[in-house]
C-alpha cells in the first residue's frame, strides 16, 4: 500500500480564506459543526428567518445605528473628516449583539434548547444573556477568572439577566481559557447545546456566520455614508481583537478597492513586552478551531496575550483577517495601552462620547491615519461599544496627576477660544 | 531495532504485532496515556518505566498543550505541570527514545493536538515528510491527533503513512454512520472509539447499552483493532469493556496515581492489567 499516493477519497480541507479558517476541532464536535455549516447558509437565505433577525434588530436592538460626524475631534487631531459608526447606542452598549441575536435564532430553528457563550471583557457574554433572557433560554457564560475579577459589572449584569456564570481557574483564566472551558462544555452537551462564539473565530462556519450576522454595521454605514457624505469613505476604521466588529464593518466594502481597510490590534504594554498584536506579531498556528495567526512560542505553545482592554485580549484572530492581510486587502496597525487611554479621554472630552477601551484603539489610530491620508481625508470608524463597563479600569490608570494635566489642557484651551472672535 | 529477537512485521509494525499478542492472550491490550514532563522529566520518566513494566502494551505519551480543549481536567492539569517543568516536543521525544531503547516492543504513540506538532514539522529542515520520518527514527509507532478530524489531516497523516507511522483515528459517539465509514477508512494502527459525549476523565457507565452498540456498529466497519476510551478509571470498567474490543485505554486515572508516586500507578496499572482477559467477565 503507498501511502504517499494522493487518496482520491480524502476529504477537502476546510479552509474558508485561503489557507487561514478551516475545523480543528474534536470528532465529538463535528457532527454540530457540519450541522451549522448545512443548516446556517439554508437559515440566512430564508427571507422569513431575514425578517426576524432585521424586526429583532430594530424593536429590541434599536437599529440601524446612527452615523455621527466628530468635527472637534477631527479638529483636535489635525483635520480631515471623522465619522463614527455608533454601534455604543445598541442595546447592551455594543456590537456583540447583532450576531447573538442571530445565532440564538439559529439555534432555535435547529432545536437547540440551551445556550452556551464565552466572554472576555464580558460584552458578548451580557449580550447572549440578554438575547436568551429575550427568548426565555437558558444561558451558560464561561469567563476567565481573571476576567470575572476585573469586569464585576458585567458579571452581576449576565446573573441578572438570568445566565450561570461559570469562573474559569484554568490556564491564564483570560478569555481564552474561557474558550476552552465552553468547547469542553459543548463537546459534552452537544446534543441539545449551541455555542453562541462570540467573534469572528472558530470552527468554519463560525467566521463566515458571524462576518454575515454582524455586517449589518457595515450595509447600514455604507448607505448612510454615502448620503451622508455623497461618496464612500477613504478609509474604514476598526479594532481588531478576535475581529468582530471589524469584519462587519469590512464586510460592505471589501469590494470596494478605493476604501482602504484598517485594523487596529492591541500593542498592550509595547510589541516588545506583553501585547495581544496577532497580526503584527503572530505565527501561523491551529487553535480554537481554526487555522490562523496566533500569538506562539517556538514549541507551539500560545502565549498570554495582555491589553488593558479585556475585550483584545486574546492570542488568536479571525482567519478572515489573516487572509486580508495576506492579500494586502486590509492592514493593521498596533496601539498600546497608553495610546488607547488617551484616545478614549481625548474623544470624551471632544465629543461627549466615553468609548469603550477596545473601540478606543480604533480613535487613537486615527492621527496617524489623517496624517498618512491628508486634511481632505473621509474616514468611517467603528465605534463598537461604549465605556461604561471600562469606568473602573480607567479610574484605576488616569490618576489624579494626569486628571489634573487634562484640567490644565482644556482649561488653556477654552481661554484661548475666548479670545476668538 | 537491528537487535530485536522478533522485529515487528514490515506490514504491521509494533502495534499491530501487539494486538496480535494480546489477541493470541485471549485479552485486550491495555492502553495508558500519560502525559510527557509531568511533574517534571525525571518523575515522569521513573512513571512512564513504572507503567509500561506492569503491563501498559500500548503507551500513549502526550506531548503538552497550552490549549487541551478536548481533555478533562486530569489531563489539563497534567500538560501545566509538564509546561511549567520546561516541556518541549524535542524533550518529550527524548524521552520517547528512552523509553525505546528500553522496550523495543512496546508500541509508542503520540497524542497531542495539532500546533505543537505543526510547529515541530514547521521547524524541521526537511519539512513535514522529515518530521515524521524522524519521529519514526526516535521510535514513535503512532500518532493520535485529537483537533485534527479527517478533512483536516490530510497535512500530517498522508506524511506520517508515508514514513511508516499509524495514524489513530477518533471516532465519537456522535460520529454518524458514513463519518464513522470514512474515518476508518483513514486510519491504521487501531481506531479509538470514544466512549462517551464528553472530556476525557468523565464519569463513563461501561456496561451502558448504547456504546456495546456503537463499538458493535465500528467492529462492523474495520478489520483494524478497536480500542475504547475516555473515563475509563477502575478494573470492573475494563473487565466490562474488555470482551468486546481490541483494547481498553486509561489515561486521567493514570495521571492520576503517577501523582501519588509509581508504587500507586505500578498498582493500578496492575489492576487494569489483570481486569484485561476476556475470560474475566
Amino acid at each position: 500500500m503507498s501511502a504517499t499516493a494522493p487518496d482520491p477519497e480524502s476529504p477537502p480541507s476546510l479552509a474558508s480564506f485561503g489557507e487561514f479558517g478551516g475545523r480543528f476541532v474534536a470528532e465529538t464536535l463535528m457532527p454540530a459543526v457540519e450541522e451549522l455549516a448545512r443548516e446556517w447558509p439554508i437559515a440566512w437565505a430564508d427571507e422569513a428567518f431575514r425578517a426576524e433577525y432585521s424586526r429583532i434588530l430594530a424593536e429590541y436592538v434599536g437599529r440601524p445605528s446612527p452615523l455621527t460626524p466628530a468635527p472637534r475631534l477631527a479638529a483636535a487631531i489635525g483635520g480631515g473628516e471623522i465619522w463614527l459608526k455608533r454601534e455604543d447606542l445598541n442595546h447592551t452598549g455594543a456590537h456583540k449583539i447583532n450576531n447573538c441575536v442571530g445565532q440564538v435564532l439559529l439555534a432555535r430553528r435547529l432545536g437547540k434548547t440551551r445556550i452556551i457563550a464565552e466572554t472576555g471583557a464580558g460584552q458578548h457574554g451580557v449580550a447572549t444573556a440578554t438575547v436568551c433572557a429575550y427568548f426565555g433560554m437558558p444561558c451558560v457564560v464561561y469567563m476567565g477568572a481573571e476576567d470575572v475579577a476585573r469586569q464585576a459589572l458585567n458579571v452581576f449584569r449576565m446573573r441578572l439577566l438570568g445566565a450561570e456564570v461559570h469562573a474559569v481557574h484554568g490556564g491564564a483564566a483570560t478569555l481564552k481559557d474561557a474558550i476552552n472551558e465552553a468547547l469542553r462544555d459543548w463537546v459534552a452537551n452537544v446534543a441539545d447545546t449551541h455555542y453562541v462564539i462570540g467573534s469572528v473565530m472558530g470552527p468554519d462556519p463560525y467566521p463566515v456566520m458571524v462576518r454575515e450576522l454582524q455586517r449589518v454595521i457595515g450595509d447600514e454605514a455604507r448607505a448612510q455614508c454615502l448620503d451622508r457624505l455623497g461618496r464612500l469613505p477613504d478609509a474604514v476604521v476598526a479594532c481588531v481583537g478576535g475581529g468582530s466588529n471589524a469584519m462587519g464593518i469590512f464586510a460592505a466594502f471589501v469590494d470596494d478597492p478605493e476604501v482602504a481597510l484598517i485594523g487596529v490590534e492591541a500593542a498592550g504594554e509595547g510589541l516588545e513586552g506583553r501585547h495581544a498584536a496577532t497580526m503584527s506579531r503572530g505565527e501561523v498556528g491551529v487553535y480554537h478551531g481554526m487555522r490562523s495567526l496566533v500569538l506562539q512560542d517556538d514549541d507551539g505553545q500560545l502565549q498570554e496575550a495582555h491589553s488593558i482592554s479585556a475585550g483584545l485580549d486574546y492570542p488568536g484572530v479571525g482567519p478572515e483577517h489573516a487572509f486580508l492581510r495576506e492579500r494586502g486587502r486590509a492592514r493593521y496597525l498596533a496601539i498600546d495601552d497608553e495610546q488607547a487611554l488617551a484616545a478614549l479621554r481625548l474623544l470624551s472630552q471632544t465629543e461627549g462620547i466615553i468609548p469603550a477601551l477596545e473601540s478606543a484603539h480604533a480613535i487613537a489610530a486615527l492621527e496617524q491615519l489623517t496624517r498618512e491620508l491628508g486634511p481632505e481625508a473621509k474616514i468611517l470608524v467603528n465605534l463598537s461599544g461604549r465605556g461604561d463597563k471600562d469606568m473602573h479600569t480607567v479610574m484605576g490608570r488616569l490618576d489624579a496627576e494626569s486628571l489634573a494635566l487634562v484640567e490644565r489642557a482644556r482649561t488653556r484651551h477654552e481661554r484661548a477660544g475666548e479670545g476668538a472672535p | 531495532m537491528s537487535g530485536q529477537a522478533q522485529p515487528p512485521s514490515e506490514r504491521e509494525g509494533r502495534i499491530g504485532a501487539c494486538f496480535a499478542r494480546c489477541r493470541a492472550e485471549g485479552r485486550a491490550a491495555l492502553v495508558g496515556y500519560l502525559t510527557g514532563f509531568d511533574p517534571d522529566r525525571a518523575a515522569s520518566l521513573e512513571g512512564l518505566i513504572a507503567a509500561c513494566e506492569a503491563g501498559v502494551d500500548v503507551l500513549e505519551l502526550g506531548v503538552p498543550f497550552s490549549d487541551p480543549a478536548a481533555d478533562g481536567p486530569e489531563i489539563q492539569a497534567a500538560m501545566v505541570r509538564a509546561l511549567a517543568a520546561g516541556a518541549t516536543l524535542e524533550r518529550v521525544l527524548e524521552l520517547a527514545a528512552e523509553l525505546r531503547a528500553r522496550f523495543p516492543e512496546l508500541p509508542i504513540v503520540l497524542f497531542s493536538y495539532a500546533n505543537p506538532l505543526l510547529s515541530g514539522a514547521r521547524r524541521e529542515p526537511a519539512g513535514v515528510a522529515g518530521f515524521c520520518a524522524r519521529l519514526r527514527q526516535v521510535g514513535v509507532d503512532g500518532l493520535l491527533v485529537v483537533d485534527l478530524p479527517p478533512e483536516e489531516a490530510a497535512i500530517l497523516r498522508e506524511p506520517a503513512r508515508a514514513a511508516g507511522l499509524d495514524w489513530i483515528a477518533l471516532c465519537a459517539p456522535t460520529s454518524p454512520g458514513p463519518r464513522r465509514e470514512r474515518l476508518v477508512r483513514h486510519a491504521s494502527g487501531f481506531v479509538y472509539a470514544v466512549s462517551l459525549t464528553g472530556v476525557t476523565g468523565a464519569a463513563l457507565d461501561a456496561s451502558s447499552p448504547a456504546l456495546h452498540a456503537q463499538l458493535d456498529d465500528l467492529r462492523g466497519r474495520t478489520e483494524l483493532p478497536i480500542c475504547v476510551g475516555f473515563g475509563v478509571r477502575e478494573p470492573a470498567q475494563v473487565a466490562a469493556l474488555a470482551p468486546g474490543v481490541d483494547g481498553v485505554v486509561v489515561g486521567s486515572a493514570l495521571v492520576r496515581a503517577a501523582r501519588e508516586g509509581p508504587e500507586a500507578l505500578r498498582g493500578l496499572v496492575a489492576s487494569l492489567r489483570a481486569a484485561t482477559s476476556r475470560g474475566a467477565s
